[in-house]
């Protein structure tokens, strides 16, 4: 048996270093080749990085949120025949890694991480190391499990050593309701095991509404979630949002979109508000070449583009991420829905490729049915507009002195107040008006 | 101006501000430090270190002297002679090595140190200016730490300079002067009073409270007294200072209202530190203060989001120690761990002859807290030692909860005390009882058999008392 280090490879286009976002195995875990290990998190997508030898897991290279260079160590596994690790250099390349490795009992000891509080959080909460076997109850084990009954006086700090309360702070634990069965009251790991596997509160056994509740967690803003927040607070820090929202009566609109879909929905796939939203786009934009840019305020200058690659905000399990449909302009109707569903799928999976994921001039953005009457879009920096759509609703229309029912929309767009004028703005939004709500327009060269 | 970006900007490095830096940097956070003086801070520079290595060089000089004029150790030497410039090119190297190696740290954990004064723009951003006319760059982060320090406080009446020393200006003498005065009976002003009186030097102490280390308690700083007098130094408390001239040096008025002067070649004022808040934008942040510290959370958090604090600045125990566990708190927090900083004590040192230890509570302070408590003491002049070294002076004192007999907080004053800190601090955090020290096998001849003794005594179990 031997032990194989897998080693983060370089993925190409320049990257030095990836978030590490998940986890799919476990010390412990037997992996077969090519089975996905973990998941990486470049500058925008997510990348599956197989294991390139079958083995057993016996440490992980780091903890969800962390950042690896490329080349440090990965995983680590225990295989047959020699492996790729010598045993007198087990301890050097562990400390060359970023983080603590991540061992299990029975790795060698080595591998082992040496300062215990370098050792990394488990991405998720760990197993007790010697969780409180049921048979081992009895009435000792009972007296041991139960939490205390109330919280300790105020001002009286639970009795617990270092290690004991840097645990209880990784998983979230107040030890002022754990029960310490040490010597006066010593809160031991044990002790708090057995309060993480009883699901601690007090308040768990009766689930009145109605109780004071005390938890808090706290959340990592790790992966996806950190790209998303990097990119909205540089976009309001960096760019004076205006907004402008504009009432739009798409009743026309809708009435040709639903007529479409029932002509050729089966051939040619359903249509969607968004096609027509991005050919209105499109078709508007060609007035106002200064809104379909990107602004390098750094090196002040507004690129401004013939193409519109169209950024769609989507919502995927793990947050925002805005996919881009490339030269918008060259789509109709159909091969726009098409190519709308396909990179909001390769976004929603992880599958995206980096070029589908980057390179948007101009942003759509829509909650759906969800879409609320308002709503102040963040520009995706650089560029310099996004359009929001809000919900479609019924509403009642005075047309020629007598009330009709109409659907109705707002888009609420954001534009980049340095290189975008309000009247501009104003306008390009009544161009894309006048489009949506006599819709024949869209199709007239 | 050259714009730079980061995750995590540290302001200052100093204990606080460096160790914080190193572990962001392990932990793979981006991390930028600056630093307008030298890296290590008032602890490595003009404190902590330093003064230890005057003490220490003191402390072989007074021996040596001893030795001169007939030793009970039958050691017999000549009169010795200081080289004033080359104990200070000494205490200096070991200056240089520690702050070298604070570089070396701060490389390897990949920070960028940037050599300059900071002045904060906003919560999020920083403009650096270089310390040598080097063109000014602004830093933009999402985390700021605060890890400014403090800085000593003078006197209105005796501005620093010249003839009137601040504590940084006592570590690097040209000459030693005759006579002495020192401002102020806390830790700084009788560690570098004793260590100046045992080169020689006329030294006389000024205080405004009735005692000498006023912080702590009396039983504790009796033999700190004791040793003052034995070796010359002169002691005029509950006097208050009222201003300096040359030829008749410090003007004092005691509790009588009676006035005089006191002859000094030299006066040093170290009548406290307060933390270092203004002069780099800290007030545009407006974050909550009391008084002139900066108020933080249990995580260090200031009451801006994004804004930390650490060390010094955000007030007393101003103590390095303290400082380099907040900034490895604050750094693992940025990397996403669940940290508090939550210690159960912290270590307090006093490295005058003989040395003072206190962690945790005092018997006063014990049960000013409404807790029940016995406390015992083990003095030095029963461990065998202590008799050795010929430091028989001196106790270790323990404090325990008197239901359960959990420790509560130990003190020591004697010869190398300031090395049982670690005992003490590990009890406390591990939530020992007296037995469970009374019970752990201490070496033999050591110190630390006194602290066994003390949990022994304090069950009624003494063995060598």
């Amino acid at each position: 048996m031997g032990i194989y280090v897998i080693r983060m490879p370089d993925i190409g286009e320049g990257i030095a270093e990836v978030e590490l976002v998940a986890w799919h195995v476990q010390p412990g875990d037997v992996v077969a080749e090519d089975q996905p290990i973990a998941d990486v998190m470049t500058d925008k997508a997510t990348v599956e990085i197989p294991a390139h030898v079958p083995g057993k897991v016996l440490a992980l290279g780091g903890a969800v949120g962390q950042v690896l260079a490329v080349g440090a160590e990965l995983v680590r596994l225990e295989v047959e025949g020699e492996g790729n690790l010598k045993e007198n250099s087990a301890s050097a390349l562990a400390s060359q890694a970023p983080a603590a490795i991540n061992s299990v009992a029975n790795a060698p000891a080595a591998a082992a991480p040496a300062p215990a509080p370098a050792a990394a959080p488990a991405p998720a909460p760990a197993a007790p190391r010697e969780a409180p076997a049921p048979a081992a109850g009895g009435a000792r084990g009972a007296a041991r499990t139960a939490p205390a009954a109330v919280a300790r006086s105020a001002g009286e700090r639970p009795l617990a050593s270092p290690a004991v309360r840097r645990a209880a702070q990784e998983r979230g634990i107040d030890l002022r309701y754990v029960h310490g069965s040490g010597p006066a009251g010593r809160i031991s790991h044990e002790d708090l095991d057995a309060w993480a596997a009883s699901a601690g509160q007090p308040a768990a056994q009766g689930r009145s509404q109605y109780v004071e509740r005390h938890g808090e967690e706290q959340i990592p803003v790790i992966g996806l979630r950190r790209k998303i927040a990097q990119k909205m607070q540089e976009a309001k820090r960096r760019i004076p949002h205006f907004s402008y929202v504009e009432e739009i009566d798409v009743t026309e609109l809708e009435a040709l979109r639903q007529r479409l879909n029932q002509l050729h929905g089966a051939t040619r796939g359903k249509l969607t508000l968004l096609p027509f939203l991005a050919r209105a786009m499109v078709l508007a934009l060609r007035d106002f070449p200064q809104i379909n840019a990107r602004y390098d305020d750094d090196a002040g200058v507004v690129t401004r583009y013939e193409a519109v690659h169209l950024g769609v905000a989507t919502q995927t399990d793990g947050g925002l991420m805005v996919p881009v449909l490339r030269h918008a302009e060259s789509l109709d109707l159909w091969q726009s829905a098409a190519s709308i569903a396909r990179v909001a799928e390769g976004a929603r999976t992880g599958k995206a490729a980096r070029d589908e994921l980057s390179g948007s001039t101009i942003t759509l953005t829509s909650l759906g049915a969800l879409g609320g009457i308002a709503s102040t879009p963040v520009i995706n920096h650089p560029e310099v507009a996004i359009v929001g759509v809000n919900r479609m609703v019924e509403r009642p229309m005075f047309q020629g002195g007598h009330v009709v029912a109409r659907q109705l929309m707002n888009l609420s767009s954001s534009f980049d107040h340095r290189v975008v004028d309000g009247m501009d703005a104003a306008r390009f939004i009544q161009a894309m008006r006048a489009l949506l709500e006599t819709p024949a327009l869209l199709f007239v060269e | 101006m050259k714009e730079l970006s980061t995750k995590l900007l540290v302001i200052g490095g100093g204990p606080g501000g460096y160790v914080a830096a190193i572990r962001a940097g392990q932990l793979g956070i981006p991390t930028v430090l600056v630093e307008g003086e030298r890296l290590g801070g008032t602890c490595l520079t003009i404190g902590c270190i330093p003064s230890k290595a005057l003490i220490h060089a003191a402390e072989v000089f007074e021996q040596a002297r001893q030795h001169a004029t007939g030793s009970p150790l039958g050691i017999r030497a000549g009169e010795p002679t200081l080289d004033l410039a080359q104990t200070v090119r000494w205490k200096d190297g070991i200056v240089q090595r520690l702050t070298g190696g604070v570089g070396g740290l701060l490389r390897k954990a990949g920070v960028q140190v940037l050599q300059g004064w900071a002045q904060i723009e906003d919560g999020k951003t920083v403009t650096v200016r270089g310390a040598d006319g080097q063109a000014a760059q602004r830093v933009r982060c999402e985390h700021l730490l605060l890890a400014t320090g403090s800085e000593p406080v003078a006197l209105p009446s005796m501005p620093f300079g010249g003839a009137i020393w601040s504590s940084t200006d006592a570590l690097s003498p040209d000459v030693l002067p005759r006579r002495l005065v020192v401002v102020g009976a806390g830790y700084i002003g009788l560690e570098l009073g004793i260590a100046y009186r045992k080169l020689g030097v006329e030294v006389t102490v000024v205080e405004a409270a009735q005692r000498v280390l006023p912080s702590y308690d009396e039983e504790l700083t009796q033999p700190v007294l004791e040793s003052l007098k034995k070796s010359g130094v002169v002691l005029h408390l509950g006097c208050s200072v009222l201003g300096w001239d040359e030829q008749h040096g410090v003007h004092v008025r005691n509790a009588r209202a009676d006035e005089f002067a006191l002859p000094a070649d030299r006066v040093l004022v170290a009548v406290g530190r307060r933390p270092r808040t203004t002069g780099f934008g800290l007030e545009s942040l407006q974050l909550d203060m009391t008084g002139r510290h900066v108020v933080i959370d249990a995580h260090c958090r200031t009451s801006m989001r994004g804004v930390w604090a650490i060390g010094d600045v955000t007030g007393e125990p101003m103590l390095a120690h303290r400082a380099m566990a907040q900034g490895e708190c604050v750094a693992e927090q940025i990397a996403g761990h669940n940290r508090r900083f939550e210690p159960m004590a912290i270590p307090a040192v006093c490295f005058t002859d003989p040395e003072v230890v206190v962690v945790g509570k005092t018997p006063a302070e014990a049960r000013a807290a409404g807790l029940e408590c016995i406390d015992a003491a083990f003095p030095f002049a029963a461990n065998g030692r202590a008799m050795t070294l010929e430091a028989t002076g001196g106790f270790v004192r323990v404090v325990a909860r008197k239901d359960n007999h959990l420790i509560l907080g130990w003190q020591a004053v004697g010869r190398g005390v300031a090395e049982l800190a670690a005992a003490f601090g590990q009890s406390i955090e591990m939530g020992a009882r007296l037995e469970d020290v009374a019970h752990t096998i201490h070496a033999h001849p050591t110190l630390g058999e006194a602290v066994q003794e003390a949990a022994l005594r304090a069950l009624g179990q003494a063995l060598h008392i």
